[in-house]
């Protein structure tokens, strides 16, 4: 029996396939206006990656900030359970989980059965999201790949003080006239965005293991800054963004399953 | 100002380097006068740059000065201000002298400042003066933008846009939402009457508008119109360095 998992983000939808609990296939698209296009495109190309029919997908789960837009999937899930069940499959020993996307942060807490015990997370400021790295890596005129690696390589800490991405540009562009170098910058906005995922998560305390999901897991600059923020080393799975939609394909699979 | 009687002002754009845009702004205010630099007895700096000033001879705090310039501008019955700049937004309460008593202020986000109206008058290709204008001309008021961050209400107006909701309906969402932001700093330090606006967005009816309508009282209206609202600060400084002469402190420069 085949189920499949759609995460409709804000800004990427990625669909997932399962065969059991084993994954077939995945696909991503751009989002755009259009939620219910993007999540059918998503899914058709999960379809013909895994060579098997798109009318034949009948067990179909939906999470992400669009998930309610998804109307052929037979149930939504929430974010946070779908995080917490893909980061699950991959990190068994998994406590607490941090996923970071473009207009969104959640950190998840669970307990020794795997069960969600606590959340939090930042919806409302796009300075704890990953809107704000890629304003500034705009700034900066570079790449999210460009800011991560030249984070890695920077060994100067200076602080951002503006809070706020439309603050925060401006204060870049002063230090890309003040002629500070690329590197230092990159790294003081992962910093800044990393102290700030860093009070979302002791809010709800940490405990090893800790993953990390997301878009913004594939941001080694961020990682970095992170692990330093919190003193816990963090494990990202290989796809981190298609997490979401793993946990919501698993959701579907455990019913089947009888789970 | 000249005994107290406000001779000549201007306002512009800051610039790069507050310094030089402070001598610009007084080389600018004392054109066409019969005045020059060396006439001037005593200059107090204010404002976000206030301490890049360095032919000031004293800086004082932009929410004093603000409190002292609204005292001058509309008089004693001034009890409340906010002042709504393109960086932050204050409310302060002051007494019938103009002076501070209490205060509150957001410059940690851009929401609920001027700066969110320029972000959306680029959006937008709006001019930033007709702003307030443009938003009071829609049939039905909208809600306001439900998003608190600028860099989401960016994303939730284009949306909007795609939806079908011209500028203008845009704008007053914009407003709406600004005025509430500004709404919820007003309620922490109590508003009593009389209440003003100063700062660049008084300049704004749209968000003035939404912001009486929010609190359920008038905001006082400019009673000199050729005063500018946008001026209030600088009138404060130019106050206090009136007060410095009267007490003849020496006119020290800060960088010398």
């Amino acid at each position: 029996m085949i189920s499949a998992g759609i995460d409709v983000g804000t800004r990427a939808t990625k669909a997932v396939l399962l065969r059991g609990h084993s994954i077939m296939a995945r696909a991503q698209t751009t989002t755009g206006f259009d939620r219910p296009a993007a999540a059918k495109r998503a899914l058709e190309e999960a379809s013909r990656a895994a060579e098997v029919s798109f009318d034949s997908l009948t067990e179909v789960a939906a999470t992400g900030a669009g998930k309610n837009a998804v109307s052929f999937a037979k149930k939504p899930v929430t974010e946070v359970v779908a995080d917490a069940r893909g980061s699950l499959h991959f990190f068994p020993n998994a406590r607490t989980i941090i996923d970071v996307g473009v207009e969104e942060a959640r950190v998840i807490k669970c307990d020794d059965a795997g069960k969600v015990v606590d959340f939090a997370m930042n919806e409302k400021c796009a300075a704890g999201a990953g809107a704000f790295i890629e304003s500034m890596a705009r700034a900066l005129d570079l790449t999210m790949d460009e800011m991560g690696t030249l984070s890695l390589q920077s060994h100067n800490t200076i602080p951002l003080n503006a809070q706020c991405v439309v603050f925060a540009e401006s204060e870049v562009v002063t230090l890309m006239h003040t002629k500070t170098d690329k590197r230092d910058i990159a790294r003081a906005v992962h910093d800044a965005i990393a102290s700030r995922i860093g009070s979302l998560l002791r809010m709800i305390g940490i405990e090893n293991q800790v993953v990390f999901v997301g878009g913004l897991a594939r941001n080694t600059g961020l990682v970095e800054s992170l692990r330093k923020n919190i003193g816990v080393e963090l494990l990202v799975p290989e796809s981190p963004e298609y997490i979401g939609a793993l946990g919501a394909a698993l959701t579907v699979a455990n019913e089947i399953a009888g789970k | 100002m000249i005994e107290g009687k406000l001779h000549a002002y201007s306002v512009m754009r800051t610039v790069a380097g507050s310094s030089q845009s402070a001598q610009k702004a007084l080389a600018w205010a004392l054109d066409g006068t019969n005045l020059e630099r060396n006439d001037i007895a005593f200059t107090v700096a204010t404002g976000y740059g206030r301490v890049n000033v360095d032919f000031a001879n004293k800086v004082i705090t932009e929410i004093s000065c603000h409190a002292r310039g609204a005292n001058w501008i509309w008089g004693p019955p001034v009890r409340t201000i906010v002042d709504m700049g393109g960086q932050d937004c204050k409310a302060i309460r002051c007494d019938q002298n103009g002076r501070v008593t209490s205060f509150v202020m957001n410059d940690k986000c851009a929401a609920g400042t001027g700066r969110s109206i320029e972000v959306f008058a680029d959006l937008l290709q709006i001019p930033i003066d007709e702003i307030g204008t443009l938003s009071l001309n829609v049939e039905t008021e909208p809600e306001p933008l439900s998003s608190t961050c600028v860099v989401f209400a960016k994303s939730e107006a284009i949306s909007r846009l795609q939806d079908g909701w011209d500028k203008k309906r845009i704008l007053a969402a914009l407003c709406s939402a600004t005025a509430r932001k500004v709404a919820v700093l007003l309620r922490r330090v109590g508003v009593e009457k009389e209440l003003v606006v100063t700062g660049g967005i008084a300049k704004n009816v749209g968000v003035v508008a939404r912001l009486e309508r929010e609190l359920g009282i008038k905001s006082l209206p400019v009673a000199n119109p050729t005063c500018d609202p946008q001026l209030a600060g600088a009138i404060g400084a130019a106050l206090f360095a009136t007060d410095a002469i009267g007490k003849k402190e020496p006119p020290k420069l800060r960088f010398s």
